[in-house]
């Protein structure tokens, strides 16, 4: 029960979040558009954005110091692995317009149909890139 | 006012992805890892926020924001190769190192070198997208 529990407690969080921008602003709460839109001099206009990154982070360094122990992962993978990784993210999300929170929860809650391809699309291709991980081990 | 706004929305969202683990890469390729040690649980983090942010994109929706003269929606519904090949790519790279944007910003205060490339490569596919878009117009 508890494995069900905190992701669906943490669900309601992010959604919670994406409803605060929706409705303060007026924006899509999708990470990847909004890093994407950020790289460059800032605008006045831009400026949501940083502060939302901004506590994105001081979040997480809020949360390390209270409870070091939610922190205590490994990053089991080679350096060159996470260079790939991360060149194929930062593109893919911006060819694709958006990432995890964008399409996964905003678009689907939107019944988005491109969100909603997008989301099935790219969780399938997770599955079978975990799979020919696995195979290759 | 609007900055404030994001800003507590970002401390939110960090606090969601840490409290339901989705900053965990090992728990993110376990959900991915639907042909071997599949972990559901992370299925659960949308759930929730979808079941959230649904509601709330219901009752503002066509609604002025607090803090903006109007919601700034996609238009876009075409869906199209720019899409699924983004998608496709994405996917890749959440599979390769289990990271989506969101998570991997949250992940820098670990000080983990490893995620700190991730983020550098993540902005390096962001701003090469941005080039050859550029060219290619």
């Amino acid at each position: 029960m508890e494995s069900i529990l905190y992701p669906l407690l943490g669900g309601a969080l992010i959604g919670l979040s994406s409803s605060l921008m929706l409705g303060t602003l007026g924006r899509i709460t999708g990470i990847s558009g909004i890093i994407g839109f950020s790289l460059g001099i800032p605008k006045k206009d831009d400026f949501w954005r940083l502060s939302f990154i901004a506590g994105l982070v001081i979040g997480g360094a809020l949360l390390i110091q209270v409870r070091p122990e939610l922190f205590s992962y490994q990053f089991n993978f080679s350096l060159p692995t996470y260079i790939i990784a991360g060149v194929l993210v930062g593109f893919g999300t911006r060819l694709g317009s958006g990432c995890t929170s964008g399409h996964g929860v905003c678009g689907i809650s939107r019944m988005a149909k491109r969100s909603l391809l997008a989301t099935v699309t790219f969780i399938i291709a997770g599955i079978i890139t975990v799979a020919i991980k696995g195979a290759l081990s | 006012m609007s900055n404030l706004a994001a800003l507590i929305a970002g401390l939110l969202f960090s606090l969601g992805l840490v409290i339901s683990g989705m900053t965990d890469p090992g728990k993110v390729i376990g959900f991915l890892d639907l042909f071997g040690e599949f972990d559901y649980s992370l299925a659960f983090v949308m759930i929730g926020a979808i079941a959230t942010h649904s509601i709330i994109f219901k009752l503002t929706k066509g609604k002025k924001p607090l803090f903006a003269e109007k919601q700034f929606l996609p238009e876009n519904t075409t869906i199209d190769k720019k899409l699924i090949s983004g998608a496709v790519l994405f996917g890749t790279g959440w599979g390769l190192a289990g990271f989506c944007p969101g998570p991997a910003m949250v992940n820098l205060v670990t000080g983990e070198l490893k995620a700190v490339v991730f983020v550098l490569s993540m902005l390096g596919g962001m701003i090469l997208f941005r080039v050859i878009e550029k060219a290619l117009k």
